[in-house]
């Protein structure tokens, strides 16, 4: 059955963002809101292609703003609508207010983030501190490494968000340029396919209804609030459970099995590198060359960063003798990068000490080669075998000092 | 058709008793007056409100006082928000997946919402010919945050951030012609209006439901507690607005201006200011340049509605 | 009253009960209360028109009362009635006449 399914895709080559725009045209939304930013416009501009062209049903709203974009995203879901929009770096900061009203009505929105860094200065390359950023939002975040996972991820985020117990938006992420402007190879599932998988949205409640009329978005006071509150955080735990079971559900029509966090040469891996996103690419080339000379390198790709998988990361390095945490994003002040320091507090809950060391990389848009990760390797073989970990903890990957 | 009261006054408020709006609110009148007329036209309502006073008065969780659906996302972005349900509308009537009720899309914001901080928002409905009607409930201020200045507030004009000191009197500059931005726009209907004159009223809010594409009525909603006056005068003061045109009452169809409710005789502006406690420095000697420039800009600006509308 | 958990409310800030406002009575903060002279009353409806609460009483194109379990007491209604019909006596007054 499952290879009757497999070989019915079609092999295509696709930009990362046109990845994005199939898996769109074949979900077939109700409503897409969205506004064009540098590296997200590709989206943009071969969506509305498509409902030029009348290959979707979909309402389009070419909003004025980005955080037009997410108002409307957020009307149309009340609405009873499946909406969808797609932006990048500064059109995420400009949602940000909206973000909190989409998962505080649980909406379960489903948009592209092409990761792109913030300004100053200006800069519209790729790094993540645009989805780091907004990572306690109450948006689920999931990363692809490659062009495939660009679609498939977009195609299971539907899934993911409209599961009645998550009921929340999702963030699709992936490299600006790096993946959305390059040719991939990408299995395109047939459109039927796809469209039975999604299935039709069916939304709890709908503001359309107006022989039931109901107030949505009312106000709380510190006597409901809370409560309101304390459902989201339930709600964004319960994709921890959910993401890895529509992943499988999603391996038996593709092959492709997907789950919170993915190992590469883990299991008796002595070193390990711990990534998100396209970064993993050059990483796993890394981890091939260091073991052809005799180090036990291995790689640990976060897929979902929220909700943060701390069970299966710990599950996953425990028995780790040194591991490097990447992360490309520039959130300051902290001891350390986001996905360090929850790492670390994952281990420290369950009363393990591990060897972390933390790097910041690639930031807007800065190259890292498998050369730059088999030095760290290196650096982590050492850590392994005397230790010891030389000081800073936190370092800035291939900056001029 | 014109609008009876006998009529209209047996139908059930859409907006209940309970909500928590001030002693003498204009807003609540405004919204029953749109309200039942929208109703009395036998068609259904979706509303939606930014925050503000309305929005948190009527909508303490786990009340309501709305018996039509309503949606608040945030200050600024009510339009996009309703805007894209009305967009959900069309979009299920195409698919078949509704019925084609004629459901009516309306807004009630206050003055910051509007005239400020969603005037980017109402202006890309404006523009993509989106259905909704926009009704700005216009109480010259930021009332629901303690009485702030807005792009509305009239010149010189006590509020919370345009204080009355020893050297600044007031606010120092005149308010936005909104009409004419939205206007100038290529909205098809915008109009002034005021709850006294609700035949006037509720005649434009039925001509803006039934057009095609985004219409804006700008209500006069004279605030007791930001401007200063008597809870009972709340109509009072919409009249004395309309009287001394300070608040003409005009229309503006396909770019074409009428005044829909001439005043029997133009009253001074000081009238006006006199009834306010949010003027009242005006009436000092010192001050008079300003409430003789108010007045300067009031005829003018009559002049000028007189002349567009001919 | 007893507040619900949060598993027992709905998922997303969503009334169902439309108009339940109504349960929360604002006529506790009037303090001079509307009274109507029934009998000079000529059902213009500028009062029902003009309150605020729509909280004056109608059947059949005719005024009947106040709801006091909301009017608030603003005294628009009073100020605005065309035949000065409506009186605003004090609230504390009227509770006290009431008790005899």
């Amino acid at each position: 059955m499952t290879e009757v399914m497999v070989r019915k895709a079609e092999v295509k080559a696709l930009e990362g963002d046109k990845a994005v725009t199939e898996a769109m045209r074949q979900i077939n939304p109700d409503i897409v809101a969205a506004y064009p930013v540098t590296p997200q416009t590709e989206i943009v501009m071969e969506f509305s292609q498509f409902v030029a062209e009348g290959l979707v049903d979909t309402e389009f709203i070419p909003v004025e703003s980005e955080f037009a974009a997410m108002s409307s995203c957020v009307g149309a879901s009340c609405a009873g609508a499946r909406a969808m929009s797609a932006t990048c770096g500064p059109g995420l900061e400009l949602m940000w207010e909206n973000l909190w009203v989409a998962s505080g009505l649980r909406c379960p929105i489903v948009m592209a983030v092409v990761n792109r860094s913030h300004a100053a200065p200006l800069n519209i390359l790729t790094d993540q501190t645009d989805m780091m950023g907004s990572r306690d939002t109450g948006w689920v975040q999931i990363y692809a490494e490659n062009h495939q996972e660009v679609y498939d991820n977009f195609i299971q985020a539907v899934r993911i968000a409209e599961h009645p117990d998550i009921l929340l938006p999702i963030m699709s992420g992936h490299a600006g340029f790096v993946l959305g402007h390059t040719l991939g190879r990408v299995e395109v599932l047939p459109d039927e396919v796809v469209r039975n998988f999604v299935g039709e949205y069916k939304p709890l409640y709908s503001l359309l209804d107006i022989d039931h009329p109901k107030t949505f978005g009312a106000y709380d006071h510190w006597d409901y609030f809370f409560e309101h509150r304390r459902q989201v955080f339930e709600a964004i735990n319960n994709a921890l459970r959910v993401i890895p079971e529509i992943g499988q559900e999603y391996g038996k029509i593709s092959g492709r099995y997907y789950g919170l966090v993915e190992p590469y040469r883990l299991d008796d891996a002595d070193v390990v590198i711990m990534i998100i996103g396209s970064g993993a690419g050059a990483c796993r080339e890394a981890v091939d060359e260091m073991r052809e000379k005799g180090t036990k390198a291995g790689m640990l790709k976060v897929r979902c960063f929220r909700p943060f998988p701390a069970e299966e990361v710990v599950k996953a390095l425990k028995d780790k003798k040194a591991v490097a945490v990447m992360d490309r994003c520039a959130c300051f002040g902290a001891e350390g990068s986001p996905l360090f320091t929850e790492t670390c507090a994952a281990f420290f809950n369950r009363g393990l000490r591990m060897k972390l060391i933390d790097y910041f990389y690639g930031l807007g848009g800065r190259d890292t080669v498998p050369s730059e990760f088999c030095d760290i390797f290196r650096e982590l073989s050492q850590i392994a075998e005397t230790g010891e970990i030389k000081p800073p903890l936190v370092r800035y990957l291939a900056v001029r000092e | 058709m014109p609008i009876k009261l006998k009529e209209i006054c047996n139908q059930e408020d859409k907006i209940a008793s309970g909500h928590r709006a001030c002693h003498g609110c204009p807003e609540t009148i405004i919204v029953r007056q749109v309200l039942h007329t929208i109703t009395a036209m036998g068609k259904p309502v979706i509303a939606a409100c930014p925050t503000g006073c309305l929005e948190v008065c009527t909508s303490p969780y786990p009340q309501t006082a709305w018996r039509v659906p309503w949606i608040h996302n945030a200050f600024e972005n009510a339009s996009s928000t309703l805007a894209a349900a009305w967009s959900t509308y069309k979009h299920f009537v195409k698919l078949g997946k509704m019925e084609d009720r004629d459901i009516k899309f309306v807004i009630f914001g206050g003055d910051g919402a509007t005239y400020d901080i969603g005037l980017q928002f109402i202006s890309g409905v404006i523009e993509r010919g989106q259905h909704i009607l926009y009704v700005c409930l216009n109480n010259e201020a930021y009332m629901n945050t303690g009485i702030q200045r807005s792009g509305a507030t009239p010149l010189g004009a006590w509020t919370t951030t345009t204080p009355v000191g020893k050297v600044l009197p007031g606010k120092t500059e005149h308010r936005k012609d909104i009409v004419g931005m939205f206007v100038a726009n290529g909205i098809p209907y915008a109009a002034q209006a005021a709850p006294h004159a609700w035949r006037d009223l509720m005649t434009k809010v039925q001509k803006a439901v039934s057009i095609e594409g985004p219409s804006y009525i700008d209500v006069i909603a004279p605030c007791p507690r930001g401007w200063r006056f008597p809870m009972d005068q709340t109509i009072y003061m919409s009249r004395l607005a309309v009287d001394t045109c300070m608040w003409p009452l005009y229309e503006v169809e396909n770019g074409k201006y009428r005044i829909t409710t001439r005043p029997l005789e133009k009253k001074p502006v000081i009238e006006y200011l006199k009834a306010q406690g949010r003027f009242g420095h005006l009436l000092l000697p010192e001050n008079k340049h300003i409430a003789d420039e108010l007045q300067r800009k009031v005829d003018q600006d009559w002049e000028e509605l007189q002349r567009r509308a001919k | 009253m007893r507040l619900k958990s949060w598993k027992e409310l709905e998922t997303g800030v969503v009334i169902l009960e439309p108009g339940n406002s109504v349960l929360y009575r604002t006529g506790t903060w009037r303090t001079f209360r509307p009274v109507i002279d029934m009998e000079k009353c000529t059902h213009c409806m500028f009062c029902w028109l003009y309150c605020p609460d729509g909280s004056i009483l109608v059947k059949d194109s005719k005024v009947i009362g106040i709801d006091y379990e909301h009017c608030k007491g603003c005294g628009i209604c009073a100020y605005e009635c065309p035949k000065k019909v409506i009186t605003m006596i004090e609230e504390v007054k009227a509770r006290t006449e009431e008790a005899k």
